[in-house]
């Protein structure tokens, strides 16, 4: 087992490493497009600002490189934070800025006129499970997670959506399209139920 | 529903965590990476380590001790001390910080939280507000771990860091930290009603009580301490055991 990790300039990267290696995984960081076809499993971090990183991942070829082992060869594929929402169609972060577009959906800011509701979104939050996936095994419904993020995906279709979380409303916060899977919080550090998503995702072929 | 976080803060210079009273009298109280791992093991909701003496030696954020702590810690990490620039920034966020705190370079370059906020997201962008009191009552901000004197109120900052793409304040009371006598409340609900930004309280915390009336009249999203998890028995747990049988939300 071999899971590459994206690198893309603006990520958490050796948080994410240790974490899958602490579950037992091999993991390398790369930001060459030809070693993730090394790749037992490919996962796309997240810290950062949607343009930003965009263009980083265009740059080094990554983009192009994800959806051939991703769409064709079906690698399983976790993006994480900005890497689940890279994973939509567009984003209006900064600026409109078009995304890897793996999944229909678009990224969108929590409005700041919530009552009662504080942006961005730090901390921890339930996760409430709607569709059956591979990816909670083990996660019982209404678990904490570690949330840090001011945007998040939206209309992405419901039969793909596995959880949402409130703030304000309740919004998508893990999809799962085949072999494609998206969380909106950080399972490297959401301790004990973060692990448990990190091994269900590495047993998932 | 969003849980209330308790965050231990970690102090450190020379490899040693210390604590002090009013931003004086540092006491060494014990080594950094032991500690980590003690919160790691305990899963707390966040830490905040702050770097007490980069800004003071004029010299870079120590990024392989980050990256040691990372190593260890499976917990979200909020870091500050000494970060000045945009690369500051990026090499604490790949060293595996979460969010980075930036104080004294705040007021010398505001550009840098815009900056920030533009690169690397709003949400990691928090800006630390130190504030001291004048024998009048008045409130005003310092910085360079509150050696210099801001002709600021702290609200009026917090609004400014807000408008400039802030994520977070984090807004510590100088006079009361390292007493243990409580919270400013007034300030601490000046702040979060003048901003949408989450707060997190810090400076004065004694007892689980004192977290509580952060949370209730003070509306912090978050309450850091300090002197109360080093010096007494109490810890993040029983705080947040404390908090929930009164009907605050927090993950345990």
């Amino acid at each position: 087992m071999a899971v590459a990790i994206i690198d893309y300039g603006l990520c958490n990267l050796g948080s994410v490493k240790r974490a899958f290696e602490e579950n037992g995984a091999e993991a390398y960081i790369t930001k060459n497009p030809s070693e993730l076809a090394d790749a037992t499993h490919i996962v796309l971090p997240g810290v950062g600002a949607f343009p930003d990183a965009m263009a980083n991942l265009e740059k080094d070829g990554m983009v192009e490189a994800i959806r051939e082992n991703v769409v064709e060869y079906k690698i399983p594929f976790l993006g994480i934070c900005l890497g689940m929402q890279l994973m939509c169609q567009f984003g209006l972060e900064v600026v409109m800025t078009e995304g890897i577009n793996l999944v229909p959906g678009e990224v969108i800011p929590f409005p700041d006129t919530l009552k009662n509701i504080r942006v961005p979104h730090i901390g921890w939050n339930e996760v409430h499970l709607l569709n059956n996936s591979v990816l909670f095994y083990k996660i019982p419904n209404g678990t904490d997670f570690y949330f840090v993020h001011s945007y998040h995906c939206s209309k992405i279709p419901q039969e793909n959506v596995i959880a949402t979380t409130p703030h304000g409303y309740d919004f998508i916060s893990a999809f799962q399209q085949d072999n494609i899977f998206g969380v909106q919080f950080h399972p490297e550090k959401s301790s004990k139920a973060g692990f448990q998503l990190i091994k269900n995702f590495i047993h998932y072929f | 529903m969003l849980k209330i976080r308790i965050i231990p803060t970690i102090l450190w210079k020379d490899f040693g965590i210390v604590k002090g009273i009013s931003f004086d009298s540092w006491r060494r109280v014990g080594s950094l990476l032991p500690a980590v791992k003690v919160y790691n093991t305990r899963q707390v909701d966040e830490l905040v380590i702050m770097d007490i003496s980069a800004t003071e030696q004029n010299r870079e954020p120590d990024f392989d001790v980050i990256d040691d702590i990372a190593d260890e810690c499976f917990v979200p990490l909020t870091v500050g001390g000494g970060v000045q620039s945009l690369e500051h920034i990026k090499k604490l966020l790949r060293a595996g910080a979460d969010k980075v705190a930036i104080n004294s370079a705040a007021y010398d370059n505001p550009s840098l939280i815009t900056q920030g906020a533009e690169k690397f997201g709003r949400q990691c962008m928090v800006v630390s507000i130190d504030y001291a009191r004048k024998e009048n009552g008045d409130l005003y901000c310092v910085s360079q771990s509150g050696k210099k004197a801001l002709d600021i109120h702290p609200v009026e900052w917090a609004k400014i860091v807000d408008e400039l793409g802030a994520g977070e304040i984090i807004l510590t009371s100088v006079h009361l930290d390292g007493t243990m006598k409580g919270y400013d409340l007034d300030c601490i609900q000046a702040v979060a009603s003048a901003v949408n930004i989450p707060i997190i309280a810090s400076g004065g915390a004694g007892d689980y009580e004192d977290l509580y009336l952060a949370i209730t009249q003070g509306h912090a999203s978050a309450v850091a301490a300090a002197s109360m998890f080093h010096f007494t028995q109490q810890t993040p747990l029983e705080a947040k055991i404390y908090l929930r049988n009164k009907g605050i939300k927090t993950r345990i």
